[in-house]
């Protein structure tokens, strides 16, 4: 283990980040959103998405520095259902997360699946998934996850869309970005496909799709890693402008785009904390993604060593 | 320091004084040039060999002026006619480069902009440094792709590069170094990229053309044949440094620094069919781990302990100069034997 | 050359068919059109007689010829929402959309480009950098949320711009533009900066990385090494050589934005063919998804074209080839 962990220290890749202040802050801020996104239930002091919790009487708190209506119990302000902003931050940063990283590995698995099979069957199994991908590459991404989730809609009831919304917007947002995946894996299997190594396998009756697998994936993590890292960013936009425009979380378990959807609707009456603060904590959240992942790309490009 | 042996009394065209070139990286300063020094007499073909990494594209390259950063002249002098230009201001360097002094790099097909007419590119040259006017430049365009051998001028001058085979390529690369009448043309390793049939040509035409037009060339490979055929005087760049130069002639057959001769041995020669070639052993040393004294003295049969401690500069040593204690009335001291350690 | 063209029309024709099949079973499949259009009391007879006048029963794809045939004449059925024909909400809305579309990428290519060549020429420099982290925050901040605080910052505290709406048009025709006002022109400026922000974020990190490049190819160090002036390199031969494979990905981009525009127009209660889409896409109401759909694909085939043949036009290798490939500007 110790081995290992000097073997890290020790490597290009960590003198790169450790050269680059700015990494290193965007790597700390992820993380401490991270941590404290996913320990709110302990660490939120309320509980703002409990009926029994909330009252009305505590609703358009404004933060607590701001003005003399304040209170440090709602330090970050509240909505006008008396909801406090900060700890619905919290639970909304947590979902914001958990669907932006489900949806990538969502759209990895669909993509790396798709691309090994098309590339290795060949034939028109390949020529209809590349097909697909080309008619769904015409269009961006948003849309494709907006179309999804209006067929969703018109199949099931308004209820049951609720409840199980985190999946409708995860699958809608994962098969929006499966397409790079595929093309990229495709693409080295058919370098390998053709390569002896495979064709010996053939000969003494192994699987080749195991040798694929072996072999294929490890030559293919880098570029993947590349477009997951450029995509996290992506996937947790696409939510929360899905949230943003009704169609993604509902207000009964919201992310940060459904709670800046919510206080949209206030802005204009001059009460900005309920809108802002989500928007702040969105904009820091995406941007420590982009810079670790920008960081992450320039390390791993071989061009720019 | 006194001039080296030239062909003729004339004052150096090209001085390079004592030139240290230096990389700074996460592992520290790397000496890429180590104090190399040598002329070029006007008109005089300078080989410059070495294996890769000896050094010698650098060199080539802190001479234009166009070391990539973060590399850097940590040390010495360029003079080009007596005036440096190794300290120049970047505009002052660019009016040297093209018009005083040329180069010719490795690959034809990335060397030439593949959204420009050959002519274009010839034309744009041309006017940088001469006050002439589009038709004359064109003019001259015609006459030097006519020189360098392009059949069909007239209508290939409007042709782009990727219309062009490798060796014609290549010509056309010629003709831009020399448009502008430059006095000493730096060539970086210009047949590596090319068909073996073709080399042969693109060497024959470089030699003809640059002793027509009077015109210096360092010539900067890897290949000992290419320098047997074309140059006058070779230098034998080693980790940074020079180990030996002198006229080409005798630096062939009777070479005076034993990594020469090494070279020399590994070169397989028709006329001496059935022998064993020789070979060094080990390999040129890492930028990062050269060894103290002389360079070369892990692999040196005739080492001994004053090699190992001190670094040997260049001194007489047959018609030319080798930096080898071989060559000192001290000699090397006691013999080392002990290879082991290559 | 002729051979090029005509095998990337039929390329174009393939996808919008694939796409037209996509809409098709959107229009017949997902829900049911009859359920939209009738009572509850409706008997299943009448329903089923409803049906068969419509077509409904008829074999699929003799409803998909007819579904193309209608879609080209512009006719998409009815809005499950409001019941107006689809075909002439999308028309009435689609002025809206391309002025929008049509300023953003303005601002997108007259800033954006600029702005990548100089942070490409002079990376290190601070300003430069200042630039690059600009942009990087550009890049980070969702499209609505970048409407949302232009709004608060030039609209409700400054009182400078309107927040939502087209402000005051002309109509000419059909077309109901908003050049020809003041109260159009202001309108305009916040939501165009909003739908192109992303997009020049996005193309002056690609002009910037394609000119960084360039100047480290082999052909400008010989162009150096030619004497040739800073000008003659930077804009001669590394600005013609950046622009060339940023041709295509700009104009796939700047196609995008009419699509990209739904997120704007409806933080801007902006009342184009977007706003009406995501209306739609709230409600359920199929036709007009489809029909969405459909026009979309349209104009990314379009667009998809046009580029390949400018690629086509301006790079001469191509124009040997035949077009067989794409090939990088260096």
């Amino acid at each position: 283990m110790s081995a290992w962990l000097h073997r890290l220290t020790d490597s290009d890749i960590w003198w790169s980040f450790k050269s680059s202040w700015l990494t290193v802050v965007a790597a700390v801020a992820t993380l401490f959103i991270i941590l404290v996104s996913f320990l709110s239930p302990i660490l939120a002091p309320h509980t703002p998405f409990d009926p029994a919790t909330i009252s009305l009487s505590d609703g358009l708190k404004p933060p607590v520095l701001v003005s003399a209506d304040g209170e440090w119990t709602f330090p970050l302000g509240t909505d006008d259902q008396g909801r406090d902003v900060l700890s619905s931050i919290m639970y909304g940063t947590r979902l914001s997360l958990i669907v932006g990283l489900a949806s990538v590995v969502v759209a990895m698995i669909m993509g790396i699946a798709l691309g090994l099979i098309s590339g290795y069957v060949g034939g028109t199994t390949d020529a209809v998934i590349m097909r697909i991908a080309d008619v769904q590459l015409t269009f961006p991404a948003i849309l494709v996850a907006l179309l999804i989730d209006g067929i969703v809609r018109g199949l099931i009831s308004v209820k049951q869309h609720d409840e199980i919304a985190v999946f409708v917007i995860v699958g809608a947002i994962g098969l929006s970005f499966w397409v790079q995946y595929a093309r990229t894996v495709r693409g080295s299997v058919l370098v390998e496909k053709n390569k002896e190594y495979v064709q010996a396998a053939r000969v003494i009756g192994l699987s080749p799709m195991l040798i694929m697998v072996r072999h294929v994936l490890p030559n293919v993590t880098g570029p993947v890693l590349v477009i997951a890292t450029l995509n996290l960013g992506l996937a947790i936009i696409s939510e929360a402008t899905l949230s943003f425009l009704g169609v993604g979380l509902p207000s009964t378990q919201p992310s940060l785009g459904t709670l800046i959807r919510i206080g949209n609707e206030l802005l204009q009456s001059g009460e900005w904390w309920i809108t802002v603060f989500p928007g702040i904590t969105l904009a820091a959240l995406v941007l420590a993604v982009n810079l670790l992942g920008d960081w992450l790309r320039d390390a791993l490009n071989p061009k720019l060593r | 320091m006194p001039p080296l042996d030239k062909l003729g009394n004339n004052p150096p065209l090209l001085e390079v004084k004592n030139l240290r070139v230096e990389f700074p990286t996460r592992r520290g300063t790397l000496l890429a040039v180590d104090d190399v020094s040598f002329d070029i007499a006007p008109g005089e073909v300078l080989g410059v060999v070495g294996e890769s990494g000896a050094g010698k594209s650098l060199t080539g390259n802190a001479i234009i002026g166009l070391l990539e950063p973060p590399g850097r002249i940590a040390a010495g002098e360029i003079r080009l006619e007596g005036r440096r230009i190794d300290n120049l201001p970047y505009e002052e360097m660019r009016k040297v480069r093209g018009a005083r002094i040329g180069a010719i790099f490795q690959d034809p097909l990335t060397s030439l902009n593949p959204l420009y007419s050959v002519g274009r590119q010839l034309i744009e040259t041309i006017q940088t440094h001469m006050p002439v006017s589009a038709s004359q430049a064109r003019q001259r365009a015609l006459e030097l792709l006519k020189e360098v051998g392009i059949p069909g001028a007239e209508h290939r001058i409007d042709h782009y590069p990727h219309q062009f085979s490798g060796g014609m390529r290549q010509r056309v690369v010629i003709a831009l170094a020399l448009c502008a009448g430059p006095r000493l043309i730096v060539a970086d390793e210009p047949t590596t990229a090319l068909d073996v049939s073709i080399q042969a040509q693109i060497i024959a035409l470089l030699k003809r053309l640059c002793r027509e037009h009077g015109t210096a060339v360092m010539l900067v490979t890897h290949d000992m044949g290419v320098i047997a055929e074309t140059a006058d005087r070779v230098a034998v760049m080693y980790a940074g440094r020079i180990a030996e130069i002198g006229p080409v002639r005798e630096v062939i057959k009777n070479a005076q620094h034993p990594y020469t001769r090494g070279l020399m041995g590994s070169i397989p020669s028709l006329g001496h069919r059935g022998e064993r070639l020789t070979q060094i052993d080990g390999s040129m040393p890492r930028l990062t781990e050269i060894p103290k004294g002389c360079a070369f003295n892990p692999r040196c049969p005739q080492r001994g302990e004053r090699c190992l401690v001190e670094r040997p500069d260049l001194m007489p040593a047959g018609s030319g100069r080798a930096a080898c204690w071989l060559h000192d009335a001290r000699g090397v001291g006691a013999p080392v034997k002990d290879l082991a350690h290559a | 050359m002729l051979v090029f063209i005509l095998r990337r029309l039929l390329q174009s024709v393939a996808v919008l068919l694939a796409v037209g099949v996509v809409a098709f079973f959107l229009f017949r499949y997902v829900g049911d059109p009859i359920n939209a259009m009738v009572g509850q009391d409706t008997s299943l007879q009448e329903r089923e007689q409803l049906r068969d006048r419509l077509g409904l029963n008829d074999p699929a794809p003799v409803q998909f010829l007819k579904f193309l045939g209608n879609a080209a004449q512009g006719k998409f059925g009815l809005s499950y929402r409001t019941s107006e024909p689809v075909g002439r909400m999308i028309v009435e809305r689609l002025p809206a959309t391309i002025e929008l579309s049509f300023c953003a990428a303005m601002f997108v290519l007259v800033f954006g480009i600029p702005m990548g060549v100089y942070t490409g020429l002079y990376p290190r420099h601070w300003s430069s950098r200042l630039l690059q982290a600009i942009s990087l925050i550009g890049v980070s901040l969702p499209t609505f949320l970048i409407g949302i605080l232009l709004i608060l910052f030039f609209s409700v505290i400054l009182h400078w711009l309107p927040s939502f709406g087209r402000g005051q048009t002309v109509t000419f025709g059909w077309w109901t533009t908003n050049f020809a006002t003041i109260s159009g022109l202001k309108a305009l400026i916040l939501p165009s900066i909003t739908l192109g922000l992303f997009q020049l974020t996005l193309i002056m990190r690609l002009v910037r990385s394609e000119m960084l490049e360039v100047m480290r190819t082999d052909y400008i160090k010989f162009a150096r090494a030619r004497g040739l002036t800073n000008r003659a390199i930077n804009f001669g031969h590394a600005l013609k050589n950046t622009l060339v494979p940023v041709i295509t990905v700009a104009g796939l981009q700047l196609g995008a934005l009419i699509a990209f525009a739904l997120v704007t127009e409806t933080v801007f209660a902006w009342p184009g063919v977007g706003q009406l889409f995501i209306q739609s896409v709230q409600f359920s109401d199929i036709p007009v998804m489809a029909a969405y759909l459909m026009l979309i694909g349209l104009l990314f085939v379009v667009i998809n074209l046009i580029v390949d043949l400018l690629y086509f036009a301006v790079d001469p290798r191509l124009r040997a080839q035949g077009g067989a490939a794409r090939v990088s500007g260096h």
